[in-house]
């Protein structure tokens, strides 16, 4: 085999990797509910698959024949642990699983059990996107623990604590009752926004965490969306994510300088990323059933306007807030709303609103001070506007962020 | 629970201490001072003098010995500390992160090791 052919399968296993690893991990933990061994025998079928193809060809149906080898590898591995652990319903499980296999090339996709279980209200919050990112993704420990801001050890020790929990403390693979499914739906939601990176594009000078998994998100949100296409806010989330992501080449200058949403160039922007939000929202407003996500999507959708008619309808922008606030405020939204108030009527509105938040709730939140320094430098309160950017400065996280503020502050 | 920050400049960060203090690093820095005094988690810290200013002594078999220069020959050199007090690691690798020499050195975290301390004072 010559190289580039190699080359070529090896491209090949990246790919089947990439789009079956989840499908493939909830198969095989679904009845076992050990996504540790299974995962380990993905790994294991994965690396017979390097040497495997190259020699024999790729196979006709990749994901059949790295289901099998799993397959073999969790039988393989229970037969090792019988002496301990006696586990003979799993064995006997598995091995008709084998069986069948060997006659079918389908298997029911459990990958929707597996979100459910990722953002299971037993399993520590915190906890909810890493499991995901891993077991749906197949991202490993180090990488995740940089987005997250946690060390590599930590992380991966996390990782094993709740994949114990999930194996032990009896938490059902299964798709959540009806009257349960808002909340354990809104958990999924959460869990998926987090990896986004949540960044509170509209307002002023402000950063959130990384982008860095940007595009695993919204491939997460796409999985969710084909797995349970009538609810709204699954439709919501996607089509916030994508306006968002449709800014990406906008934001920052040649130089790397930072640049706020209000004063992007429009013509960066990604015209097919905005249709495809665009037709999401407006797919999600035909359920009728407004959420936050969706309200989120449609204060997007309200800047991403602008490069149609050049200017923002802020009087739009805070009226979806109001409404956020009325279904779940944060903080993050409170001063969202205090900077969207300013702009549509007056700054002094705007900070009244961030007055009445509670002091020690923002002593660590950047963008509270950053909307803060804005609005007081507007009102022309010059000591007081520096000593919010000072904050702002001193809370941010991203080099390019830190500057802009500086160049403000003057 | 207390936190070291152990902060690790370039060159060029160092070389910014000779500024009239008007660069953006130390402005950064200044208003980091300010964010960490005022959510009440410093507890103290210092810059230290550029590392060509260091001298480092060790004795073996009875003999002194003493070395012009930091103890460590790496581009990255400590370039001072703070001292933190907060509820977790993650907190304190939160406002690490946001210390300006991240971007451009490294910032470790170490917790400060409290029965020790308690061991040797008494």
């Amino acid at each position: 085999m010559s190289g580039s052919d190699e080359e070529k399968v090896h491209r090949t296993i990246e790919r089947v990797a990439r789009e079956s690893y989840g499908r493939l991990v909830a198969y095989l933990s679904v009845n076992t509910h050990d996504l540790a061994a299974a995962e380990d025998a993905l790994s294991e079928a994965l690396l017979k698959s390097l040497t495997a193809w190259p020699r024999d060809g790729v196979p006709q149906n990749p994901e059949a024949w790295l289901l099998t080898t799993a397959r073999h590898a969790v039988v393989d591995a229970v037969r090792h642990q019988r002496v301990v652990s006696a586990n003979e319903p799993t064995l006997q499980l598995l091995q008709e699983n084998t069986m069948a296999s060997n006659f079918s090339t389908e298997f029911p996709d459990e990958r929707l059990k597996l979100l459910f279980v990722c953002a299971h209200p037993a399993i520590d919050p915190a906890m909810h996107t890493p499991l995901m990112l891993q077991t749906v993704l197949g991202l490993d420990a180090v990488r995740i623990a940089g987005v997250f801001l946690i060390s590599p050890k930590t992380m991966g020790q996390r990782l094993v604590r709740a994949k114990t929990k999930i194996r032990d403390g009896g938490i059902q693979f299964q798709i959540p009752e009806p009257r349960d499914l808002p909340q354990r739906l809104d958990a999924v939601l959460d869990a998926i926004y987090a990896a986004f990176g949540i960044g509170w594009d509209d307002l002023v000078g402000v950063d959130g965490r990384s982008r860095e998994l940007a595009e695993e998100a919204i491939w997460l949100a796409r999985v969710l969306l084909q797995l349970m296409p009538n609810e709204a806010e699954v439709s919501g989330l996607l089509a916030l994510m994508l306006h968002c992501e449709a800014r990406r080449d906008a934001r920052r200058g040649r130089d790397g300088r930072y640049i706020p949403l209000s004063e992007q160039d429009p013509r960066l922007w990604s015209l097919p990323l905005i249709e495809d939000a665009e037709r999401h929202l407006a797919d999600a407003s035909k359920f009728g059933r407004p959420g936050r996500f969706q309200l989120e999507a449609a204060i997007q959708s309200v800047h991403a306007e602008r490069g149609r008619s050049g200017q923002i309808e802020w009087a739009a922008i805070v009226g979806f807030y109001e409404q956020l606030n009325r279904v779940s405020p944060t903080l993050g939204r409170r001063t969202g709303y205090a900077a969207a108030l300013a702009e549509a009527s007056r700054a002094e509105q705007g900070l009244a609103v961030l007055d009445a938040i509670d002091t020690d709730a923002v002593s660590a939140y950047q963008p509270y001070w950053a909307v803060r320094a804005h609005l007081l430098h507007r009102l022309g309160k010059g000591p007081e506007a520096r000593h919010a950017y000072d904050r702002a400065i001193g809370l941010a996280q991203d080099p390019a962020v830190k500057e802009f503020l500086i160049q403000k502050r003057g | 629970m207390q936190f070291a920050l152990l902060i690790y400049e370039s060159p060029e960060a160092f070389a910014a201490r000779n500024s009239d203090g008007t660069d953006s690093y130390t402005g950064a820095w200044r208003a980091y001072h300010q964010a960490l005094v005022e959510s009440g988690a410093f507890v103290a810290g210092d810059p230290l003098e550029v590392p060509e200013t260091g001298t480092t002594i060790r004795i073996q078999d009875g003999r002194r010995g003493v070395q012009d220069g930091p103890y460590a020959d790496t581009k990255e050199q400590l370039g001072g500390f703070t001292i933190l007090e907060l509820p977790s690691l993650d907190a304190a690798l939160e406002w690490a992160a946001r210390c300006p020499a991240a971007s451009s050195g490294a910032v470790e975290v170490r917790p400060i090791a409290t029965q020790t301390k308690r061991r040797i004072t008494g």
